[in-house]
């Protein structure tokens, strides 16, 4: 789950990390009145949970408050990665010296968190990454002990070769570490790190994304979820427990299993046909579960046929049987259903199927075929 | 042979009171393994009725099953809230081998775990895994065994239905296995295609392996590079999420590109530089490893 910027600014302030001040918007009257109260300019940054809002204009400088009012109408209601701009964070013009990136994540070669700074901030860090490597430091964290008070030091110095600035740069680098640990984050960044004229470090950008594995234990973290940053579908999905992911095509896929959900969506594409959706129904065999996949799958007006793909391990294959049938008797479905049914319980589940007059093929080749031909 | 595991090994089960854990102890008892013990906090003294009528004695804690019956391997079927904790109370026990099936274990919890299984010396598989089984001797984990038959082929993966839809071509085709490993679709996994390979590669009754792997990581070209290294026998692959789009996580918590790191046109080519076949579709995995057998 990611956070807004202005949510993961207030995680970064109840931390005690200096941060540069600013107030959430809606509407470009506040907005005006935000710059006037900051002196007259302001930096107005669209709150979406997407990279490269700068590059899609979601980002401005305003001189005046007429121009800050100009800003939040055009950013406003704006669109950047298909997410609708619907709140603006004003801030305070900074002077700006210098500008860093700091950066924690979960390392998966080393596994443990991995600390990444680099004096060129400002920018795309896979950019420096790819131009310049030598320029990002990298430290690895031994999550027993944590981040140890020479380590965020000895980063700070990557940043500044002034040492009250090292100080200060090592308080927001341990600060830092305490964030993404206590809230259960997978990964957590300022960029830019800026030193302004008078001296002083601050934060002026906050990324911060949360593993999901953690929300259940910590209630405040998950009540940041924006529900507009999430489709209907999407939130159904996360409600009934099911991995999904709209995809454009128009053959509805439902698989027990990420890898063979993965699998089937690449045997759709290599019989010609388009994909709509990834969706696991996981290792349980609810047939409420399957009952809300279809809901999900059929919400999608672009979808012309439904593929089921089911491998029974611990799933039993007459459980999705009856959760299928359960679904065509309570939400009618008007597209052809392609099922196909392998593993425990498979002839069981083959005879309820059979009941109610419908097929279930035992290859995989064989109903992804299929299912691309209705697709037409 | 099988690697890691065989049929000597004694199994103590986490969680062998739950819903899950009862279910699949059963099952794992009915294959064959040797379940020697199981542990629920607070349940201790009290027996778990296994097929059959056998009874497995239940402990409070996983050092008095070792104490007690000797177990040398463990199975944690535990909720994720308390999972990365029994992985660390297996290791601390001195279990060597920790199979862990539970999903959805939160990262950092397990990036401790990791570290102290380490130290002690244990191996572990997973989390998010269904584990490993070495047909006609033994299975931990949730793999069901009347898809596997014995036979000359190693298989590894990092996914558990496509694993099962592997296996049933391999022994539909009359291609058994040596053992099949579900290395689990977690970013932070204690045993990885390496040491899998690793293994195998020691194990003289493995004639041909078979990598299933998928996006996300960079752990399907460390293996490409080991196979063409130090393998000598034939290797066939597949990686699943060629349609995924990048940044988007496809169900396993592993599964993500990142930039443009971790894509399967990237593995796909890492593993055919390295001398692995690549099957297109799951169904030519079998047909695959059947030629380079010269079956």
């Amino acid at each position: 789950m990611n956070l807004h910027e202005y949510q993961a600014k207030e995680l970064f302030r109840a931390a005690g990390m200096a941060v540069n001040p600013g107030e959430v918007a809606r509407d470009p009257g506040t907005v005006r009145a935000l710059a006037k109260a900051y002196g007259g300019s302001a930096v107005v940054k669209a709150q979406v949970h997407s990279g490269g809002r700068g590059k899609a204009g979601g980002v401005k400088l305003a001189r005046t408050p007429a121009e800050a009012h100009e800003h939040a109408r055009a950013i406003l209601g704006m669109t950047i990665s298909g997410l609708v701009v619907q709140e603006v964070l004003v801030s305070p013009v900074e002077s700006i010296a210098s500008e860093a990136y700091v950066g924690v994540l979960v390392d998966r070669e080393g596994q443990c968190p991995v600390f990444m700074v680099s004096a060129e901030g400002g920018v795309d860090i896979e950019e420096v990454a790819a131009i310049n490597p030598g320029a990002i430091h990298r430290l690895r964290v031994d999550p027993r002990y944590g981040l140890l008070p020479h380590q965020a030091y000895g980063l700070a110095t990557r940043l500044y070769s002034d040492p009250g600035l090292a100080r200060q740069g090592a308080r927001i680098i341990s600060r830092l570490y305490g964030v993404f640990v206590e809230n259960g984050a997978s990964m957590a960044e300022i960029n830019p790190l800026i030193s302004t004229t008078e001296g002083q470090v601050k934060a002026i950008d906050a990324k911060v994304s949360i593993d999901d594995n953690e929300l259940f234990r910590r209630p405040a973290v998950a009540a940041l979820r924006d529900p507009a940053s999430e489709s209907p579908a999407d939130a159904q999905a996360r409600e009934a427990g099911l991995s999904f992911v709209k995809l454009d095509g128009n053959v509805g896929c439902c698989v027990n299993g990420a890898g063979l959900a993965m699998a089937t969506m690449d045997l759709v594409k290599y019989y010609g046909g388009e994909p709509a959706n990834f969706l696991d129904i996981g290792g349980s065999s609810n047939p409420d579960k399957v009952v809300s996949a279809l809901e999900i799958i059929t919400s999608d007006p672009g979808v012309k046929v439904i593929l089921f793909n089911i491998f029974g391990g611990i799933t039993r294959c007459d459980d999705v049987a009856n959760g299928i049938l359960e679904a065509v008797r309570g939400i009618g479905i008007e597209v052809p259903l392609v099922i196909r049914l392998t593993g425990t319980n498979e002839e069981l589940a083959r005879e309820i199927l059979a009941g109610a007059g419908l097929a279930a093929a035992a290859s995989m080749d064989e109903v992804v075929q299929r299912a691309v031909q209705l697709a037409g | 042979m099988s690697i890691f595991v065989d049929g000597n090994s004694r199994v103590v089960v986490q969680g062998i009171t739950g819903r899950d854990g009862s279910f699949h102890t059963r099952q794992m008892m009915a294959y064959g393994t040797r379940v020697v013990a199981g542990v629920t906090p607070g349940k201790g003294g009290r027996d778990f009725e296994g097929p059959d009528g056998g009874a497995v004695p239940v402990f409070d804690t996983v050092a008095d099953a070792v104490a007690e019956t000797g177990a040398d391997c463990s199975v944690v079927y535990v909720p994720p809230a308390f999972a990365a904790s029994a992985i660390m109370e297996a290791a601390d026990a001195g279990v060597h081998f920790i199979v862990c099936v539970t999903e959805g274990i939160p990262v950092l919890d397990m990036t401790r775990a990791h570290a102290l299984a380490r130290d002690r010396g244990s191996r572990v598989l997973g989390p998010n895994c269904p584990g490993i089984i070495c047909p006609g001797r033994t299975t931990m984990g949730i793999i069901p065994g009347r898809m596997v038959t014995p036979g000359p082929v190693g298989l590894i993966s990092r996914s558990g239905t496509l694993t099962y839809e592997a296996v049933h071509h391999l022994t539909r085709d009359g291609l058994g296995q040596t053992t099949c490993v579900g290395i689990g679709g977690d970013p932070l996994i204690g045993t990885s295609f390496v040491d899998c390979l690793t293994a195998f590669a020691g194990d003289p009754d493995t004639e041909a392996v078979v990598l299933i792997g998928e996006i996300g990581g960079t752990a399907e070209q460390e293996a490409a590079e080991w196979v063409s290294a130090h393998l000598d026998i034939p290797v066939v692959g597949f990686i699943a999420g060629r349609t995924a789009p990048p940044g988007t996580r496809m169900g396993h918590a592993g599964a993500i590109i990142s930039g443009s790191s971790g894509t399967a046109a990237e593995k796909t080519q890492a593993f055919e530089e390295n001398g692995i076949q690549v099957a297109r579709r799951p169904v030519e995995i079998s047909a695959l490893v059947g030629e380079a057998l010269g079956r």
